[in-house]
């Protein structure tokens, strides 16, 4: 599709009486991105879609589709699609009915309209449900006829408000594979909003974190995973295991971190955060990045502290561990493929050791 | 399986069915199965014949087609008033709209053949407007003449129903679903039409069938503005001067169940459907309500004043007409007066007097029974949960010219054991009525306030060792008081102002009500005052009542006159 459009956000924001639910968000979401809104419940994403979508007025700031500006423009003129998370299928209009409703609202000829909406039916593979009405359909299928009936008028931005929450585990995982696959086809640039990071890490491209109306971090996936610049961020996206201590030693390409449980760490050393002896910083270190050995074990790895499991949880694919550490902190231990190893009983001694790339440090107070 | 079934029977519940089953039987189901006989047979055999000597005799053809056309235009023209009002409250945001809300509902405060009298002074040929007229165009416009007379008063008293469904069905109206409308390009009227109106229609049905059956049932209207050629005034008539012999009466009674029957069952098929339109899980969920101003504003409250200045007419002419010594071929009157209100509360007291005793009554047994039979249908152990129903829902449909017909047939040749006469000639025959009348709204009420009552609330009592009765009326009857406040309020204040069985039942002039009381004094060019008095009164009744049922309901105005 090469309608599809770029979309900037400039200082945007909406209060709602006393409440500020989006602040000063700037943004530039390129054409074909599927960009992400991870946040939070009440953190303001579904405000900032109404916003683009037209349905809520900002307060200040400016909506650009392709450089042009938006925010004058009613809803029915801003040619985007949108897929409620309530779905909003109309309960009086059979499935044909609630796809072709974008078409004849267009007045295209009867033919086209009978075209075009049995082709969006079949690119969702809803082929024969035709004349039923939304009420006669599981979950899954009026999510898909939700998806037919915004992606039929080839928007040129389509935007998903948590499209996927009212589905159970299973679905919700084969909808997304099947969201990618339609987003990747047909090149449009979609806006999705959620509050479940696995989503939002398997499906974008880019995702913007948001708390309390801000957006707090922008970047890939791997960016975000793997370099939050924030605690707020670390600790939504992904579990996540907090030391913070303070520099003692500069070496080449590493740092000495003694942590508050005086927990000797080394740290890489990154170009971006200029740290010198004595500032402060956290360390994020995440479960799955911990080795395990008994604690007589001799191991290569640059960090290690030993510690006493407490916990421990079996879920088939992984087991996840609690493990105190010196100062009686509890850091979480994942084991992938825990079926090759023998499992650690509570109260075993071990010690875990994990490479210094897989501490994300994060500057203090910020 | 039988066995098991057998088990869940409660032999005491079983009693206390049958007992409410045979009140129900005698006071509703067997009036009406013996209108049914009598039209249905000759010399003891079933025919047809009465009803086609009906439809061939020009004066009943014309007074069913008269009936169905003041249904049709009250439907319509209510539509004209109320579709705009709705839209304009619910889905514009301004000053004055709760204002416009609140006002929407009075004209059912009115009793409507008291409105019948104050639109003739106002409308009628004599009346304030026409004066006006002639006297600056020299013209005057018939207004309150025959049938069109009938389908002005009607409309405007019954066109609230018509706002408080078409209110209800469109705030309930899912956001969402208008708003993926305009996101596909949709808006306007091309919106409203497409997604709005569709949504909002099995609601707005069910609102236009209430007001066909109440018109179908409406016999006060038609007699004080002395128009006879309808279908209860002739069930009337015939039944009241021919005498309850007469088969052409129970004919129209017939066609009326008939039609009001096919009316209530499409209004409540329509209702359940409404549901589907209601807000759905999930998602922004605020209403769309546009604020509006300049010229639309002023358009928005031109039309809502203007037409709710003209529904609250009858109220200030009755009003005035109260306190007015001579009020004739003049525009206002020329002089006031209080003797009115002497009249009616010093010299003839017993209209509102046998009005609280009446209505108090009808409401306390109507209470009892709802309840009773609510708690049976919802919790009860017994067979044939569904006949209870069925009977006790059947009055809705069953206009008050029916049973009083039903009534006198089947109790006027009997003389009661201990009172050596036949029921009709006793007052009590009055508080029967009312109370099979509006049985099914306090069912209703106290239905639903049963329903709120979580089971296990009761069960917990239960096992703390109270019995089934003892449970009932410390734990169940308490907790539905609410409901049952309710209930009695809207039998009370329906009953006070009831004309049609009450006409034809009062046995003595002394055992009338307030209802009666304003018929009879509106005969009379002298009792027009007095008359309005006691309008005044019912208004008020009426009103306090109104106001009460929505503080206890606290579910917004008119939530009492839904069905
Ligand atoms: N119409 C409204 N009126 C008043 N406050 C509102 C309105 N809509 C949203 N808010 C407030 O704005 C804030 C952001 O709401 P929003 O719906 O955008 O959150 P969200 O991130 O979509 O949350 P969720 O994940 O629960 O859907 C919340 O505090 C909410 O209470
Ligand atoms: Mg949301």
């Amino acid at each position: 599709m090469n309608k599809a459009s770029e979309v900037r956000l400039i200082n945007l924001g909406k209060k709602f009486g006393e409440v500020e639910a989006v602040k000063d968000v700037n943004l530039t979401i390129e054409r074909g991105d599927f960009f992400t809104f991870l946040g939070p419940s009440g953190c303001g994403k579904t405000t900032l879609l109404r916003m683009i979508a037209g349905f809520t007025r900002p307060d200040q700031g400016t909506i650009l589709f392709d450089g042009v500006e938006v925010n004058d423009i009613p809803p029915w003129k801003r040619d985007v699609g949108m897929v409620f998370q309530s779905y909003a299928l109309w309960p009086h209009l059979s499935v044909f009915e609630n796809v072709a409703f974008g078409l004849k609202e267009r007045n295209l000829p009867k033919a086209v309209v009978q075209e075009k909406t049995l082709r969006a039916l079949s690119m969702v593979n809803l082929e024969g449900l035709e004349r039923r009405r939304p009420s006669e359909l599981s979950g899954g299928q009026q999510q898909r006829v939700a998806l037919a009936r915004t992606l039929v008028i080839e928007p040129r931005l389509l935007l998903l408000d948590e499209p996927l929450s009212n589905l159970d585990a299973k679905l919700r995982i084969q909808m997304r594979q099947e969201l990618v696959r339609i987003q990747r086809d047909l090149g449009i640039t979609s806006i999705y909003v959620t509050h479940d990071q696995e989503e939002a890490l398997t499906l974008s491209t880019r995702i913007a974190v948001m708390s309390k109306g801000h957006v707090v971090q922008v970047g890939s996936p791997k960016e975000i995973y793997e370099n939050p610049k924030s605690q707020e961020v670390a600790d939504f996206v992904g579990t996540s295991n907090f030391f913070s201590g303070s520099v003692v030693e500069e070496l080449k390409d590493k740092l000495r971190v003694r942590t508050e449980e005086g927990v000797m760490l080394a740290v890489e050393r990154q170009p971006e955060l200029p740290l010198g002896i004595g500032s402060n910083l956290l360390l994020n270190i995440r479960p799955e990045s911990f080795r395990i050995s008994d604690a007589d074990e001799v191991s290569s790895g640059e960090n290690r502290v030993e510690g006493v499991v407490k916990t421990s949880a079996y879920l088939g694919s992984l087991v996840q561990y609690e493990v105190e550490v010196s100062g009686g902190k509890r850091v979480k231990v994942n084991l992938v493929n825990p079926r090759k190893k023998s499992l650690l009983r509570e109260g075993e001694r071990v010690s875990l050791t994990f490479s210094s790339e897989d501490v994300i440090a994060i500057p203090f107070g910020r | 399986m039988l066995r098991n079934k057998l088990k869940e029977i409660d032999l005491s519940q079983s009693l206390i069915f049958l007992i409410l089953l045979a009140l129900l039987f005698t006071f509703i189901l067997y009036p009406l199965i013996r209108v049914l006989y009598v039209a249905f047979t000759e010399a003891d055999s079933l025919s047809l014949s009465h009803f086609i000597n009906f439809f061939e005799r020009a004066l009943f053809k014309e007074s069913f087609l008269n009936s169905l056309s003041a249904g049709l235009m009250a439907v319509i023209f209510g539509s004209l008033i109320s579709l705009p009002l709705a839209f304009f409250t619910i889905k514009y945001d301004f000053k004055g709209r709760t204002l416009i809300q609140t006002l929407g509902i009075l004209p059912l405060v009115m009793p409507p053949f008291v409105g019948a009298v104050a639109l003739q002074l106002i409308l009628g040929r004599s009346g304030v407007f026409n004066l006006l007229l002639l006297k600056w165009f020299g013209t005057s416009v018939p207004f309150m003449e025959g049938l069109r007379g009938v389908i002005i008063v009607q409309t405007l008293h019954y066109f609230p129903f018509i706002f408080l469904n078409a209110s209800a069905s469109l705030a309930n109206v899912d956001p969402s679903l208008e708003e993926m409308a305009q996101n596909m390009g949709s808006h306007g009227l091309r919106l409203f039409r497409r997604v709005t109106l569709p949504l909002m229609m099995p609601g707005y049905v069910a609102g236009i069938l209430l007001v066909f059956i109440r018109v179908i049932d409406d016999l006060g209207t038609p007699l004080m503005l002395n128009y006879t050629k309808m279908l209860a005034p002739q069930a009337y008539l015939r039944v009241t001067t021919i005498g309850v012999e007469d088969k052409a009466g129970y004919v129209i009674c017939v066609i009326m169940v008939v039609l009001s029957l096919l009316s209530l069952w499409g209004a409540m098929k329509f209702l359940s459907l409404s549901e589907y339109a209601m807000v759905q899980r999930g998602g922004a969920g605020t209403p769309i309500s546009k604020k509006i101003g300049g010229w639309r504003l002023v358009f928005v409250l031109v039309f809502c004043f203007f037409v709710l200045g003209v529904s609250l007419l009858p109220h200030l002419g009755i009003f005035v007409l109260s306190f007015a010594k001579v009020w004739s071929f003049s525009i206002l009157p020329k002089s006031y007066t209080l003797n009115h209100y002497v009249e009616i509360f010093f010299r003839t007291p017993h209209f509102v007097k046998n009005t609280l005793l009446y209505c108090l009554l009808a409401a306390g047994i109507d209470v009892l029974l709802g309840s009773v039979i609510a708690f049976l249908l919802i919790r009860g152990k017994v067979f044939g949960k569904g006949l209870l129903d069925a009977i006790a829902t059947m009055p809705l449909a069953i206009p008050g010219v029916v049973l009083a017909t039903g009534y006198l047939r089947v109790f006027h040749g009997t003389n009661l054991p201990f009172f050596h006469q036949p029921l009709t000639s006793l007052w009590i025959i009055l508080v029967i009525a009312y109370s099979a009348r509006r049985l099914p709204y306090t069912l209703r009420s106290c239905y639903a306030s049963i329903q709120q009552i979580h089971i296990s609330l009761e069960e917990a009592a239960l096992n703390l060792g109270a019995n089934r009765r003892k449970t009932f009326f410390r734990i169940t009857f308490p907790l539905m008081t609410g409901g049952l406040i309710a209930g009695g309020l809207l039998a009370f204040i329906t009953s006070s102002v009831e004309l049609a069985s009450t006409i034809m039942l009062v046995p003595r002039m002394e055992y009338g009500p307030l209802s009666y009381g304003i018929y009879i004094y509106m005969q009379s060019a002298v009792g027009r005052g007095p008359g309005a008095a006691l309008g005044v009164v019912a208004i008020l009744l009426v009103a306090t009542g109104t106001y009460l049922v929505n503080r206890v309901f606290a579910g917004g105005s008119g939530t009492a006159f839904k069905l």
